[in-house]
């Protein structure tokens, strides 16, 4: 047997397994009994509630948006701050750390302020019509403020790592610029654009913060999950609010289980090469 | 070792009981209001019993509040938006189920109502509660299941719509769901509501707490203005004593002290001062020009209990999850 590096194994084993139970999993497991008290009829008629129906399509649709717009931007900020040298990049690059700071009150009402119709932003896109706070753009952009730092902080030392020999090689092999980015680099930077997303989307999902001040909260146009849930806590309805956390929970472990699957693939995939 | 660790919490909660210590557990915007009225208790504690207290407060959401009460906070006394939730702590066995009756007045010692706040100069001409549904009107008001003052918002609008129609439910739907049809948002708290309507321009009313009202003037007196619909509900904050809480610690008869000084005419003068409206007639007559006088209805003579009335109007399948709903599918059809 190697000897560990660090010692103790069996006491740091356990106290990591104590604490992880006591902070993580018995909460989760609770919420997932309160759940259960419902039965199934009754947690059916919660799930399939329409104006739950709506939060859903609301909080999945918009956080899936944002998503994808966050690995665009992400992917493209994440380059910038790893090839080029401008003057201020180390304040850029510390900048993108701020909204994982910053608590998403202040943010969402810094945003709201902003993108309201008599904000600093919200007064040009009135003029041409376009209303930003309360409304489903507002929950976009407050979504892509939150999941952005995910994407780039996970694909910069990839980009960092990348061999500059690869895309010189492809150079004088004769390929295009646009055909060295989509075949090369793309693929070699898709698990961790794949885990930035995944993390940027959960995040996302279960934002509540940022987003309840420049939603609007108005019900089956800007109300979201998260919203649903202190609303049914507000009515003393623990049990319906167990069985919104305890599907939230659900699709969180879920987007957990492909990050690990992509992580393995991964592994796996660098290790034959 | 092991015996020593164990006298740590046990030293810490003797000299606990030893300070005379108070904990009141309200709502958002009292906080200015108790912390005037917490020096003057505190003194006058002093004066008669010779004993320095030491009185904390604690400020939420009121329905937050309540819910962190029922899951352990040591709170002597609960001072709340809603009776409902006090119902709600006295339902866990914290409170005696007739806290109503322990104090004077349903146990509320101060009062408010529901009014408009407009623009400066009244530009949509809003005088009472029907135009608000017209269809030029934007109206902000909070959501009734996340905000205390909302509910009282919500049956206030209840309220004149069953006088003015008299009584035709099928006609108060029409004016309820009307109503909402006109909020462009629905904040998540009175204070964001406000915020909403003086900060961001958003609307041509606001459906607000009177005490709110006053106090948002006092900042923006050039720009908005206060409109005193002809009637509207009487709102009665509640109080009371955590009976398990003050018998655990000891603390009953400062904690029953410290609630019935509220009614004196001392803590009515504070209370007036920080906009609430003062149970006590003589106060009242000095703050007049506060407090328009307008036909007040209470929630017992329209509603009847808090119970009765979260049954029908704000629980799942109330009244107002149907209005929600309807505007809802109206939107869709769009």
């Amino acid at each position: 047997m190697t000897r560990q590096t660090l010692p103790g194994f069996h006491l740091t084993l356990g106290l990591s397994v104590f604490y992880l139970s006591f902070i993580a999993l018995l909460p989760l497991l609770a919420l997932t009994f309160k759940a259960g008290e419902a039965g199934c009829k009754a947690l059916l008629e919660t799930l399939l509630d329409p104006r739950v129906l709506a939060a859903f399509r609301l909080s999945f649709g918009l956080s899936l948006l944002a998503t994808f717009f966050s690995l665009t931007l992400g992917l493209i900020t994440a380059w910038v701050l790893v090839r080029y040298d401008f003057p201020g990049k180390r304040w850029a690059d510390a900048v993108v750390d701020l909204p994982f700071a910053l608590p998403t009150a202040v943010a969402g009402i810094a945003l709201t302020s902003l993108y309201a119709p008599q904000g600093w932003f919200g007064r040009y896109f009135e003029m041409v019509g376009i209303k930003v706070a309360y409304t489903p753009l507002g929950i976009f952009i407050a979504l892509v403020f939150i999941s952005l730092p995910f994407v780039i902080r996970t694909v910069q030392p990839v980009i960092r790592e990348l061999p500059h020999e690869i895309e010189e090689a492809a150079a004088t092999l004769g390929s295009r610029r646009t055909q060295t980015f989509i075949r090369i680099i793309l693929p070699m930077l898709f698990p961790s654009l794949l885990i930035g997303g995944l993390m940027g989307f959960g995040r996302a999902l279960g934002e509540y913060g940022s987003v309840v001040f420049i939603a609007g909260n108005l019900p089956f146009k800007t109300e979201i999950i998260p919203l649903l849930i202190v609303t049914k806590l507000e009515q003393y309805d623990y049990t319906s609010a167990a069985v919104l956390g305890a599907a939230m929970l659900l699709a969180s472990f879920l987007i957990m289980l492909c990050i690990n699957f992509v992580q393995q693939r991964h592994a796996t995939f660098t290790f034959k090469n | 070792m092991k015996i020593l660790l164990l006298c740590i919490p046990l030293l810490a909660l003797s000299a606990c009981q030893d300070s005379a210590a108070l904990l009141n557990v309200s709502y958002d915007p009292t906080r200015e209001f108790f912390t005037e009225y917490n020096l003057y208790f505190s003194d006058l504690w002093e004066k008669q019993h010779g004993k320095r207290i030491l009185i904390s407060q604690s400020h939420g959401g009121s329905g937050k509040q309540a819910r962190a009460v029922i899951d352990g906070i040591p709170a002597d006394v609960v001072t709340l938006a809603l009776g409902y939730d006090i119902d709600a702590i006295a339902a866990k066995g914290l409170i005696r189920k007739n806290w109503q009756q322990q104090l004077p007045y349903n146990s509320a010692p101060y009062t408010s109502t529901i009014i408009f706040v407009v623009r400066k100069g009244n530009p949509k001409k809003i005088r009472g509660w029907d135009d608000l549904i017209r269809k030029d009107v934007e109206v902000v008001i909070a959501n009734p299941l996340t905000s205390g003052g909302a509910r009282w918002a919500y049956l206030a609008a209840w309220g004149h719509a069953q006088i003015t129609r008299q009584g035709d439910i099928d006609a108060i739907r029409q004016y309820m769901k009307a109503l909402y049809a006109n909020a462009p948002i629905l904040d998540t708290s009175a204070r964001g509501a406000a915020m909403s309507f003086a900060e961001r321009y958003i609307g041509d009313v606001l459906v607000s707490w009177e005490n709110e009202a006053l106090l948002l003037l006092r900042y923006h007196s050039d720009e908005l203005e206060i409109v005193t619909p002809p009637y509207s509900i009487l709102a009665e904050p509640a109080v009371a004593v955590v009976d398990r809480n003050v018998d655990e610690r000891g603390t009953r008869s400062l904690a029953e002290a410290y609630l019935k000084t509220l009614y004196t005419e001392e803590a009515q003068d504070i209370a007036a001062r920080h906009y609430y409206r003062p149970r006590s007639q003589s106060i009242l007559k000095r703050y007049a020009h506060h407090f328009p006088s307008l036909r007040l209805f209470t929630l017992d003579e329209m509603f009847g209990s808090w119970a009765d009335v979260h049954k029908k109007h704000f629980a799942s399948d109330g009244e107002f999850d149907r209005i929600i709903r309807e505007l809802g599918m109206q939107q869709a059809k769009k």
